[in-house]
């Protein structure tokens, strides 16, 4: 199996017109199969929870009495009923969009911010590299989860509140890769060459140092989404995320957890959802690793 | 060597500071008056005087650090709001549960983890090695609280052969044990997945270096050669090891609240629950500091197993 997949690789590089870096990867990505099917079944969740209002056959917080912990096929419910008699497919639909959010913001402020001060600490060096890294460092004085729940414990309850504490949670992570890959690249004979030639700062930072050293970035923080749903939805299952009565996977896990003693199997639903999207979220990101040559 | 053990103890004093920095400000990230934070809404004014003045709220911020991290050095973490005891003492109770579920998902996880990265890299490509990496990415993609309440349902309510939470008072007991296979489970799935990974890429790593072939070549038997690798791999794989404890002490909060499991993570819950802030910063002060210590402890004992680390 490994000589199929390695020979059209080896042929690529060897017959044909060279491809630019961005179609090689997504080119090899097409064709890795865990990709795939990882790709796709991310594509149904993001694209069901979007279209959540359209989907989803009821009302998500209108609940009747007499219908509670429905098992899954009830009929008119798909997936069963929680706790106060909602529509577990409804919810789960309108669930999945609160995850998501809470879940990628925070990533990609992350990507954003982080970039920004990595590549800055790389670039310049000196005492500009000191501070921002040993700055970033006293971050690391926490296990994620701690660092999460210290911040959203003290700031309260709330969606947003959960953006900006696993924003801080994100943030140092991506600086410490940005910041080691700048330095890097920077070292290289190009950079100087570019230098050499009359290129000024912005021009080396955008055309040569940003276009290499932005696959590692990715890369790293495309590994870091399924952490931030898990701990997203942790934070909600601990009472410090979204409110309710909105639905939202973490929040439904830890309401429902009261009721395994009369249905098993509805309780297990938005847990299962949390952990089908987060191994998605794994599986492509070793693909986006393969397909961009990345040592992690 | 030695300057280099020296700079890295050094090193530690910053970050413990940050840290505390860190657990400071959450007192004033609080919504609402510092002293509503710190205090149960019924308190006497005389009270609220007092804890006014121990705690410097009417002086400068940097002012009131200094009071804090003085109070904190000598093992004053304040009062709790819920049950006014000191702190101090329900961190210390819970600190020891959690360390013990600690220890032992840790010591489940590294023997399953290191047998099972091992194994897949020296049949690199098999079936199982490829097992092993399902288990791996299902390790570090299942939310492991989820699998804990999957856990109780299978096992404590469908086949009610083990206890769904809390945990007996006599450690070594039967009762004990039987309440923390559970967590134990919870807890060890993390480690397993990451520890599985980054043994396997590890040993990977050094059985493609020329050496190994040499020493195939020269007719070593296999067993040989496992402990080579297994001696070059090492450092790599210690350093994972040490940040996989510090993580399973800090990171239980979730697994402990399933559980009800009386550790730090459920002493964290209750505390959220009440907004009881003052055990909020204890909990988590004291985590941190357990967690710097050991990350500072892996360090030096990665020097000593590969000395050429002293010398970048």
């Amino acid at each position: 199996m490994a000589v199929t997949t390695a020979l059209p690789r080896d042929l690529d590089a060897v017959a044909g017109a060279p491809m630019s870096y961005w179609r090689t990867v997504a080119w090899r990505l097409a064709r890795d199969p865990a990709t795939l099917v990882a790709g796709s079944l991310l594509a149904l969740i993001v694209l069901s929870a979007l279209l959540a209002p359209w989907l989803a056959p009821y009302d998500p917080n209108a609940g009747s009495i007499r219908l509670r912990l429905a098992s899954v096929g009830a009929p008119g419910h798909v997936l069963g009923t929680d706790e106060q008699g909602r529509d577990m497919l409804s919810r789960l639909l309108w669930g999945g969009r609160m995850t998501l959010i809470a879940g990628f913001t925070p990533v990609l402020v992350a990507l954003v911010i982080g970039t920004a001060l990595g590549v800055l600490a790389g670039y310049v060096g000196g005492l500009t590299n000191t501070l921002v890294m040993r700055t970033m460092d006293i971050f690391y004085a926490f296990p994620a989860v701690l660092l999460a729940i210290a911040i959203s414990g003290a700031l309260g309850p709330g969606l947003p509140n959960t953006l900006i504490s696993l924003s801080i949670v994100f943030v140092p992570r991506v600086v410490r890769v940005a910041e080691s890959a700048t330095v890097q690249v920077k070292g290289l004979e190009y950079i100087a060459a570019a230098r050499a030639s009359g290129a000024g700062v912005p021009t080396i930072v955008r055309h040569h140092l940003l276009a290499n050293v932005l696959s590692p970035i990715l890369v790293f923080a495309s590994t870091q989404v399924s952490l931030a749903i898990i701990l997203a939805a942790g934070l909600s299952f601990l009472g410090l995320g979204v409110t309710p009565p909105a639905a939202e996977w973490g929040l439904m896990l830890s309401t429902l957890r009261q009721s395994i003693y009369v249905n098993a199997i509805v309780p297990a639903l938005p847990g299962l959802a949390i952990f089908v999207t987060s191994m998605a979220f794994n599986l492509l990101s070793d693909g986006l690793r393969d397909a961009m040559e990345v040592r992690a | 060597m030695w300057v280099y053990v020296g700079r890295r103890l050094l090193l530690a004093i910053p970050t413990l500071l940050g840290a505390s920095i860190i657990v400071f400000a959450m007192v004033h990230l609080a919504p609402g008056d510092p002293i509503a934070a710190v205090m149960p809404a019924e308190s006497s004014q005389a009270e609220i005087e007092a804890t006014k003045r121990a705690y410097g709220f009417d002086k400068p911020l940097p002012v009131q650090y200094l009071v804090w991290l003085g109070r904190v050095a000598q093992g004053d973490l304040g009062k709790s709001i819920a049950t006014r005891r000191a702190v101090i003492l329900d961190v210390r109770d819970a600190l020891a549960n959690s360390l013990v579920l600690a220890l032992s998902s840790s010591l489940l996880a590294f023997a399953l983890g290191i047998a099972l990265g091992l194994l897949a890299a020296f049949r690199q490509g098999r079936l199982l090695d490829k097992a092993a990496s399902a288990i791996a990415i299902v390790g570090v993609s299942v939310p492991h609280y989820w699998a804990g309440i999957i856990l109780i349902i299978v096992f404590s309510v469908q086949l009610n052969w083990l206890p769904a939470m809390g945990a007996a008072d006599d450690p070594g007991a039967v009762a004990y044990l039987r309440h923390i296979v559970l967590p134990t489970l919870a807890l060890a799935l993390i480690p397993l997945g990451v520890i599985t990974r980054v043994v396997r890429s590890a040993a990977l790593d050094v059985l493609n270096q020329e050496f190994v072939l040499a020493l195939r070549a020269k007719g070593l038997v296999s067993r040989r050669v496992f402990t080579h690798v297994v001696k070059n791999a090492a450092p790599q794989i210690l350093t994972v090891l040490g940040l996989q404890f510090g993580f399973q002490l800090g990171g239980s909060v979730l697994v402990e609240a399933v559980f009800s499991w009386p550790g730090t993570g459920y002493l964290l819950n209750l505390a959220i629950f009440q907004r009881d802030i003052p055990v909020l910063q204890g909990v988590i002060l004291v985590l941190a500091t357990f967690f710097v210590l050991l990350n500072l402890a892996v360090d030096l004992l990665q020097t000593l197993v590969d000395p050429r680390i002293a010398r970048h």
